[in-house]
């Protein structure tokens, strides 16, 4: 009833190829971009902008990122925090060494090297496939930690590698409350999630999902391998750098190199899998689910030890979030292995017939 | 030339420690597709089972018999709970619950026992072996060799299972072709539980060595990271890869440590053996004795 698309009569091309060609979704996403862009400032907290809001945005570029190169392209990747942290390195020297350069222009150039180093480390895929690949990425993780840790250049010559990000300037104001800083983040990340939606339904994106289907057939069908299997790298870094410069700059403030570990590599996995693997708003319920969890976790134990009254150790706590954070995941594999966006998929399905399902 | 032929053999024994973790990967790899990044979990569970039960003055035999039964516990109820109901999904899918099962393994093992480092001794002192040195001059552990020596007993015997026995040649049948394993009457699920017990005994012996050699504490779950490219080097499907590969990326990388480490600052141990591993698939992408990759249309 509420979500039906009969009636809507698509009468020329540019109607059918729309981003979003039901009107339903058109409302939709306008009423969420207009809910977190003026609704939410105005309830929201300190905590919330600074704890919750930001790094759930940040992080879901970056699954966003990994999911232009594992979900659409097929290309598995474990190194998605070393892109990250090459754009957060690169813009905070981009700040530093370039005079009178806007904040954007040094995310901007964060991203571009975070996609030099993506192609570089991309050129294996030319001949690795699978999990073979997947390991080969495990060398851009270590590799790139390792350089941002012996090369002073990259760190301004800190003792202990430990950067703090400069203030964040935007046409002259400074934007220095957490409140800000989620707008700021808010509107780099809308803007980048409509253009990988866009970008998914262009030729470009169809050469993606055809290699991620079969490289072979698509070879064959004379999609050019090299080029488009080292855009999805390019494509992917880029996105991946954006975020880790807002990672620093939005979010943390003093980045060491250590915050971009394999652990952040694999939460953001995580998020492409529970979120559902080749899906833009899968990113973004990934991402959600994997910030909230621990959270909510959190307060659940301060929750039972209040209510209670019994003491729970410290590490009973941590080893149990880890516990309930595995099983989790492992639950969510088993139920709906397709993830997050496969369960509004159908409840789309259920929307178009209600409440007349015959 | 002396310190050179040390540097080598202490390379090429830490690549026998490589190939122990690698083995786990492989046998379960090769039985089930499935990429078990929980492996280095496994050996952190056993090493931690075991160090504890010694703490609390349980004999020696008796720790590793029990150490060997939980072992077996954890494969059949991971085969249960996590394999059963993830049949014919994705491999990365299977990938991503063998992450999650790592986090429940550590942090059920580590609840039960505690999360302080344990020191571990198997009665085989850590110290170079004298006549040896006082020969040639040359250091090598005993340790080193004590874990050199397991491991070739250990592919030995796993060979003559695979080999000569009904399970081994079960086993076999599966990692060749699952449906025809199916079609003959083989049962998958058992040999799976099977499979992932053997991973685990697999797993406790590389615990117990790389225990004696670090103490066992939480970063014995890193030594899967080292076991990577020792795995992609060898082949994913191949036992013999895995001690062959572990030897290559043990020797060339304590080798690279020592003549190209201090020209670029050191530390490269930690990427090094990627970066090699990398290089070498670009010439053979199924790795050394990998199955050769066929693609069709």
């Amino acid at each position: 009833m509420l979500y039906r698309e009969a009636g809507q009569f698509k009468s020329t091309y540019a109607e059918d190829q729309q981003i979003f060609p039901i009107l339903q979704d058109r409302i939709g996403i306008g009423v969420i971009l207009v809910f977190a862009f003026f609704v939410v400032p105005a309830i929201a907290t300190q905590y919330w902008f600074s704890a919750l809001l930001t790094p759930f945005l940040i992080l879901s570029l970056a699954a966003l990122g990994l999911n232009i190169l594992t979900g659409y392209a097929g290309q598995l990747s474990l190194g998605t925090a070393a892109f990250m942290a090459v754009g957060a390195f690169m813009a905070y020297n981009a700040e530093l060494r370039i005079p009178h350069i806007p904040l954007l222009g040094s995310f901007a150039i964060g991203g571009l090297c975070a996609a030099a180093v993506g192609i570089v480390f991309g050129l294996p895929s030319l001949r690795i496939k699978g999990f073979y690949l997947a390991v080969a990425t495990l060398a851009c993780q270590f590799f790139v930690l390792w350089a941002i840790n012996r090369v002073g250049w990259i760190t301004n010559y800190s003792s202990s590698g430990v950067i703090s990000a400069q203030k964040i300037v935007i046409f002259g104001h400074t934007v220095g409350t957490s409140a800000g800083k989620y707008l700021l983040t808010l509107t780099i990340v809308a803007v980048m999630a409509l253009l990988a939606k866009n970008l998914m339904r262009s030729e470009t994106g169809r050469a993606f999902m055809a290699i991620r289907d079969m490289d072979v057939a698509a070879s064959v069908i004379g999609i050019p391998m090299m080029k488009t299997k080292l855009m999805a790298f390019a494509i992917s870094s880029f996105y991946c750098g954006v975020a880790g410069a807002m990672y620093a700059y939005c979010y943390l403030g003093t980045v060491e190199p250590e915050a971009f570990n394999l652990d952040l590599s694999f939460r953001i996995l995580f998020m492409i899998i529970i979120g559902g693997v080749g899906s833009i708003m899968g990113s973004f319920l990934g991402a959600g689910f994997i910030t909230l969890v621990p959270i909510f976790l959190n307060l659940s134990t301060d929750w039972i030890s209040s209510t209670f009254n019994i003491e729970i150790s410290h590490t009973v706590v941590s080893n149990g979030e880890a516990i309930i954070f595995g099983a989790l995941i492992i639950f969510f594999l088993i139920v709906e292995p397709l993830g997050l966006a496969r369960l509004w998929q159908i409840a789309k399905e259920k929307l178009r017939l209600w409440p007349f399902p015959h | 030339m002396n310190f050179f032929i040390e540097v080598l053999a202490g390379g090429l024994l830490a690549g026998v420690m490589y190939s122990l973790v690698a083995l786990g990967f492989v046998l379960i790899y090769k039985a089930s597709g499935v990429f078990n990044y929980a492996q280095g979990s496994l050996v952190f569970v056993a090493a931690l089972t075991f160090v504890s039960l010694l703490e609390r003055n349980v004999n020696f035999w008796l720790a590793l018999a029990i150490t060997l039964v939980v072992m077996v516990v954890v494969a059949v109820v991971t085969e249960r709970v996590v394999l059963r109901p993830l049949v014919n999904q994705p491999p990365i899918t299977l990938f991503m619950a063998t992450i999650g099962l790592s986090f429940v393994l550590e942090g059920l093992s580590q609840m039960t026992w505690g999360a302080q480092p344990h020191g571990l001794e198997l009665g085989i002192p850590d110290v170079p072996i004298e006549w040896l040195s006082q020969k040639a001059n040359i250091n090598i552990s005993q340790l080193d060799l004590f874990a050199a020596l397991v491991a070739g007993v250990l592919v030995a015997g796993l060979a003559v299972f695979f080999q000569k026995t009904r399970i081994g040649r079960a086993l076999r049948a599966v990692a060749d072709d699952h449906q025809a394993a199916l079609a003959v009457g083989i049962p998958l699920q058992h040999i799976w539980a099977i499979v992932w017990a053997v991973a685990g005994f697999v797993a406790l012996v590389a615990g117990l060595m790389w225990g004696a050699r670090n103490g066992v504490q939480y970063a014995l779950t890193f030594v899967a990271l080292k076991a990577l490219p020792v795995l992609i080097l060898g082949g994913f499907e191949s036992i013999p890869g895995a001690i062959v590969g572990g030897l290559i990326i043990g020797a060339s990388e304590k080798v690279a440590e020592v003549y190209l480490g201090p020209y670029v600052g050191g530390g490269i141990e930690s990427w090094f053996p990627y970066v090699l591993a990398l290089a070498f698939l670009l010439v053979r992408p199924q790795g050394l004795f990998g199955e050769k990759i066929i693609d069709r249309v």
